[in-house]
């Protein structure tokens, strides 16, 4: 199941090597539609040539079709990808600069990497300029570095934001480019036709495009009528690759990890406890949260957890395994990283630290201290938890 | 022999091959494609050559070369590298590689690079701002339907057509 990490798989050498043919891949697209050139870049901003436009937006329509058509067959897990954080602002500001870069230079920085790669002396020092210019925003970034960090939603879609469907956003993506294809078609033509004299008119004439058109159009109904995967059916797609750690049991943590993890400041620990209310209203451990196992279907109650720093971890806890392994399974396929399961929930909890003392003192067994660890020989328990620092909400522009 | 530059190709077929290598990204690295992050490993790379003690002191160098961390140890370096190789590939089968300055018909060579660098400079400061350039933003965002990477791509082409018609005369025949 895709996305593959490339680098876990063939090594460092092997993976930086596939990065270099996707951008191989990447230049040759961009060269071949002619973004080499400043003057057809520039042109786009006086309506003459809306090459920029229909070659980014196609771009953006047929990767997105083809990540969410894989998603929605199974043949892809969404919640692995890297989507870039929302900072809604400091975007927005960020993008109007560059937007008046783009019209003074004539270059985006991918593009003026393939004028340089041509041969381009204007392109060279377009890049020149970009160098200079990320490190001049460096030294003055304190000036306005709370701004920088503001209005901030990690993973936030478009989607959400609409409160669509993922398929019938994207669906609307793809009405919406088609539009503006035709837009940008029209206006093109409104410019030669202006120039030679020929009577315009709103039709169109180009039937590959209309059959094209089509397709797209299909596709995203497809995508739209097979829906993405709820966690139950992305479980039994992606069973294979994650029932090991429930059948080894490497996930179940011994209480006494639970002790030592919670006393950890490094580590952020989410406990979810899956029992019934009147069973966590009579004792629950300290900083834990009553949940059911409905709540964990909900995206929206997912979504927090899923955005877990790298030092997050979640542990889950209920009166049998069916239920843990159940929650357990639900997390995992929408993306919770650090996920674990306490053994035997709470039966034996208390039998645990009952009678124990620190110093001569009872403690509160609903947040047992770390000095609790000395009164328990070392071996009572194989450590679990293994921090995973994958970060996947970067991506390459950091 | 000289080639003589073949026509561009067709927006539409550009731009699926596009789509098809940013989906390669995806399915086999998790993240799509990106630019400006590498340029911003060249430039702590080449501050710390001259200063390395500054490299370490302000925040944006510091996460991606201090100490002895190399900035350019980064698969966006070698995307970049490659972007580089894909261009010269492309631009030498169809007849395009040829030492030339692209510029508008009423301004001199030296105008347009002066504006080339000037653009550049504030290309690469708004992209560290906007945390992305085109490439990784908008082209990336926008296929996983990022609200932040939409909002941003809007912005790049609002700031472009607010200011297209001042610098009209870089451009015009």
């Amino acid at each position: 199941m895709l996305p593959v990490d490339i680098i876990a798989e063939l090594g460092k050498a092997g993976g930086y090597a596939v990065f270099f043919l996707i951008g191989t891949g990447f230049g040759i697209a961009l060269e071949l539609a002619g973004f080499g050139d400043s003057r057809r870049l520039a042109a786009q901003f006086y309506l003459k040539d809306m090459t920029v436009l229909k070659t980014m937006f196609t771009g953006i329509l047929v990767a997105c079709l083809l990540i969410f058509l894989s998603a929605a067959l199974g043949l892809l897990d969404f919640s692995q990808l890297a989507v870039n954080q929302t900072f809604l602002w400091p975007g927005i500001v960020g993008g109007l600069i560059m937007g008046v870069g783009f019209i003074v230079g004539g270059y985006c920085p991918g593009t003026s990497l393939v004028a340089t790669a041509s041969f381009k002396i204007d392109g060279l020092f377009f890049l020149v300029g970009t160098v200079i210019g990320a490190g001049l925003f460096g030294e003055s970034l304190p000036a306005f570095e709370d701004f920088w960090n503001s209005s901030f939603t990690d993973r936030f879609l478009v989607s959400d934001w609409l409160g669509w469907s993922i398929g019938a956003t994207v669906f609307g993506v793809t009405i919406f480019a088609l539009v503006m294809f035709y837009v940008a078609e029209k206006v093109e033509e409104y410019f030669k036709y202006k120039a030679t004299g020929n009577a315009w008119s709103w039709k169109i004439t180009k039937r590959p495009y209309l059959y094209g058109a089509g397709i797209l159009i299909a596709v995203a109904a497809l995508i739209w009528a097979i829906g993405q995967p709820d966690p139950i059916r992305k479980w039994k797609i992606m069973e294979n690759k994650y029932s090991g750690q429930l059948v080894s049991r490497a996930v179940f943590i011994h209480p006494l990890e639970y002790v030592k993890t919670n006393n950890e400041s490094t580590i952020k620990l989410i406990t979810l406890d899956l029992r019934p209310n009147k069973d966590f209203a009579a004792f629950h451990l300290a900083g834990s949260e009553n949940v059911k196992l409905d709540n964990l279907l909900d995206a929206k109650f997912i979504a927090p957890l899923a955005q877990l720093p790298p030092n997050g971890v979640v542990v889950l806890l209920a009166d049998n395994d069916s239920i843990s392994i159940k929650a357990w399974q639900y997390l995992k396929v929408q993306g919770v990283i650090n996920l674990y399961i306490l053994e035997n929930g709470l039966h034996n909890w208390n039998s645990l630290f009952a009678d124990k003392t620190i110093h001569g003192k009872t403690f509160n067994p609903a947040s047992p201290p770390v000095e609790v660890l000395q009164l328990f020989p070392k071996n009572t328990y194989i450590t679990k938890i293994k921090i995973g620092s994958k970060k996947r909400a970067g991506g390459l522009c950091s | 022999m000289k080639k003589i530059p073949k026509k561009v190709k067709n927006p539409y077929f550009a731009g699926t091959i596009l789509g098809v290598v940013l989906f390669a990204a995806f399915a086999l690295t998790h993240s799509g494609l990106g630019a400006s992050g590498a340029i911003s490993r060249i430039q702590v790379a080449i501050t710390k050559l001259f200063w390395s003690a500054h490299v370490d002191r302000v925040g944006t160098f510091a996460a991606m070369g201090a100490g002895d961390r190399n900035a350019l140890d980064h698969p966006s370096m070698f995307l970049l590298i490659g972007t580089f190789a894909g261009g010269l590939i492309s631009a030498w089968y169809n007849g395009r590689l040829k030492i030339e300055i692209f510029k508008g018909p009423k301004i001199t060579n030296y105008q347009r690079l002066f504006f080339a660098l000037l653009g550049g400079i504030i290309m690469g400061y708004g992209a560290r701002f906007a945390r992305g350039c085109t490439s990784g933003q908008a082209l990336s965002g926008g296929a996983v339907l990022s609200l932040g990477s939409w909002a941003f791509m809007f912005s790049v082409f609002l700031g472009g057509y607010a200011v297209a018609y001042f610098v009209r005369r870089l451009w015009a025949d």
